[in-house]
């Protein structure tokens, strides 16, 4: 599949993951955002650019333990749990905060 | 997608559903990229020649695995298997009948391999080989977990999961390999683990981890990564350390071999237990990955090797390790090679050197999943049986709530959680949804009898398709945990800061 933004086509693959890392800016990722049935708000692009910061350190995203324990110290602990998580991106944090951080998705038993 | 009330109500977990043919007719996981099947040596798209291909290759298996002829060959359809697959029961299509399911392979072996096929199909039941057929296996050899209950139940001991794998064979031969298994093992090959978590990336995670365990309790525990003279090397699914609720597990091993005072080590290069060879037949792909934790027992210069909680992995190890990639002559041989980290909190257990607080855990009522591999392919300890009495006595010692779901769904006639066997993927979670209604018609039955909240289990896949699958069923995420959870919640290490400790400053008890 792919996404239309601004004038321009960004491939994707069968799920929705955009195929070049390359392409994402903050448009491609309303668009994805758009597609999944998800408002970008401040706490969910809290999430992605999180998500991107610690991809470009570690080239894989975090663990979702991870990811809970910095929303923790950002948010306050009532939202630093997998359940707000899952609230945020109903098909789970991992792979679709992923999907539009414009990130590969986390694949093995996960 | 399935959502709640698609799911079938059922009021017994092995209810027959009436009958639905076709309804599971043409679902076919994403298909590996040409890329996905370079890297484990299969043609990257369907070859021009694929009929003589997929012929060749089952004539091939037939030769090289006599227990692959004689499945195909002693089938007498009397049935015994019919209604004792999950995704039969709960989809109701009639192809998802273990013996209508292999008769789609074995209907073409008969019509080119069979004198009466040969000459008299139509009398026989034999089919053609087209490209229908292909697409038909495809799709109904990816709606089996191979979890082999229905092989209990035969009374030719007929293994049909072999059947399926070796049907995963012949199509990745011809070029039709799926992609969440094939993108997969690519990645193990590459860089050590089904997640492509590369070691800074681990490291980094482990030290967290550490940090959460000395906030936690106060007590430094380590989480050891490439080791050189450790004692132990622990190979463990890459799910522990990533997903909820796997790390937790981690958590558990790190503190019970701190407990036990036992040196021991990860391993960056064999990052992963997880083996998905097993799932698409291929011995080449599996060995090549079993290799791997050879290869870091050997580097690191270790004297055990114990797997973390993974389902298939200890299949492959329990049962296939030494041929695979053996002789393990060089590890101390006073240890099962390889021993289960169940096994060794067991042992721990009954020596008296862990010290638990049951009552940490009496916020949960829990059961027991038992995984297929573990249950219907290896064993645990010394004793049969092993391998459902050790995680139970371990829950046991841990937990003061403990029940079992009915007797027809635990131990060797456990029901797959329905994402095993390389189906826990996005694509087919209406299958997997489905798959899992028995199970979870089982669960329901002791949370109504008993109050149970909490199911445990010891594999990475039953983890998280658990913990994708329980909303659509009543249960929060979280009512799937560890083993090694409940035991991380009730240890209390040497030192640890306890509430009495704060309470009256005391020191040990």
């Amino acid at each position: 599949m792919e996404y239309h933004v601004n004038g321009k086509t960004i491939p994707a693959d069968e799920e929705g993951y955009i195929t070049n890392l390359a392409d994402w800016d903050k448009d491609v990722a309303l668009e994805i955002a758009k597609s999944e049935g998800i408002e970008m708000d401040d706490e969910r692009w809290e999430v992605v650019n999180f998500l991107r910061d610690y991809y470009d350190e570690y080239q894989i995203a975090p663990a979702v333990r991870v990811l809970i324990k910095a929303i923790k110290k950002s948010m306050g602990p009532e939202k630093g749990n997998n359940k707000y998580l899952y609230e945020l991106f109903p098909y789970g944090p991992a792979k679709q905060a992923c999907k539009i951080a414009g990130l590969p998705k986390p694949t093995g038993c996960v | 997608m399935a959502d709640g009330d698609d799911l079938p109500k059922l009021d017994d977990p092995l209810d027959i559903p009436c009958l639905k043919p076709g309804a599971m007719e043409g679902l076919e996981p994403y298909i590996a990229a040409p890329e996905h099947q370079a890297k484990l040596g299969f043609p990257g798209e369907l070859v021009p020649d694929w009929k003589e291909r997929a012929l060749a290759k089952m004539a091939e298996l037939a030769e090289k695995d006599r227990a692959f002829q004689v499945y195909l060959d002693a089938c007498v359809k009397c049935g015994a298997c019919t209604d004792k697959c999950h995704y039969f029961l709960g989809t109701g299509d009639p192809k998802n009948m273990p013996v209508a399911r292999q008769d789609l392979l074995r209907s073409v072996y008969r019509r080119y391999f069979t004198f009466a096929g040969k000459h008299f199909p139509k009398l026989v039941g034999a089919r053609d080989l087209t490209e229908e057929v292909l697409h038909e296996w495809y799709s109904y050899y990816h709606q089996c977990s191979e979890c082999r209950r229905c092989s209990v139940f035969c009374p030719y001991g007929i293994d049909t999961a072999e059947i399926t794998m070796a049907a995963r064979e012949i199509l990745d031969s011809v070029g039709m390999g799926q992609k969440y298994s094939n993108e997969i093992i690519g990645k193990v090959k590459e860089i050590g683990n089904n997640l492509g978590l590369q070691p800074k990336a681990l490291q980094a995670t482990l030290e967290d981890l550490e940090e959460d365990i000395e906030d936690e309790t106060g007590v430094s525990v380590r989480i050891p990564l490439d080791e050189k003279g450790a004692d132990i090397l622990l190979v463990t699914p890459s799910a522990d350390f990533f997903a909820e609720p796997h790390i937790d597990g981690l958590i558990g091993y790190a503190k019970v071999f701190h407990e036990a005072g036992v040196s021991w080590t990860l391993s960056s290069y064999a990052s992963e237990a997880a083996n998905f060879g097993l799932f698409i037949g291929s011995y080449e792909n599996m060995r090549e990955i079993a290799l791997r934790i050879r290869k870091a027992a050997q580097d690191l210069g270790v004297k055990r090797i114990i797997f973390g909680e993974c389902g298939h992995a200890w299949r492959v190890a329990y049962s296939f390790l030494n041929t695979l990639a053996g002789p393990w002559d060089f590890l101390d041989p006073n240890y099962p090679v390889p021993q289960h980290i169940l096994e060794f909190t067991w042992n721990e257990i009954q020596k008296g050197t862990l010290k638990f607080d049951k009552s940490k855990n009496d916020h949960i009522r829990l059961t027991y999943h038992d995984s297929c591999n573990v249950a219907r392919a290896s064993r645990m300890g010394d004793k049969p049986g092993g391998q459902f009495e050790i995680p139970r006595n371990v829950i046991k010692a841990v937990c003061n709530h403990y029940y079992d779901m009915p007797d027809d769904t635990i131990r060797e006639k456990t029901l797959c959680c329905g994402g095993g066997g390389g189906l826990l993927t996005d694509d087919l979670m209406e299958l997997r949804k489905k798959g899992a209604s028995p199970r979870m018609t089982a669960l329901q039955q002791v949370t109504e009898d008993h109050g149970v909240t909490h199911m445990a289990a010891i594999c990475a896949i039953c983890k998280t398709q658990f913990s994708k699958v329980m909303p659509a069923f009543g249960y929060e995420m979280d009512s799937i945990v560890s083993v090694h959870q409940l035991v991380s919640n009730a240890i209390i290490l040497t030192g640890q800061d306890t509430d009495d400790e704060e309470d009256d400053a005391g020191g040990e008890e």
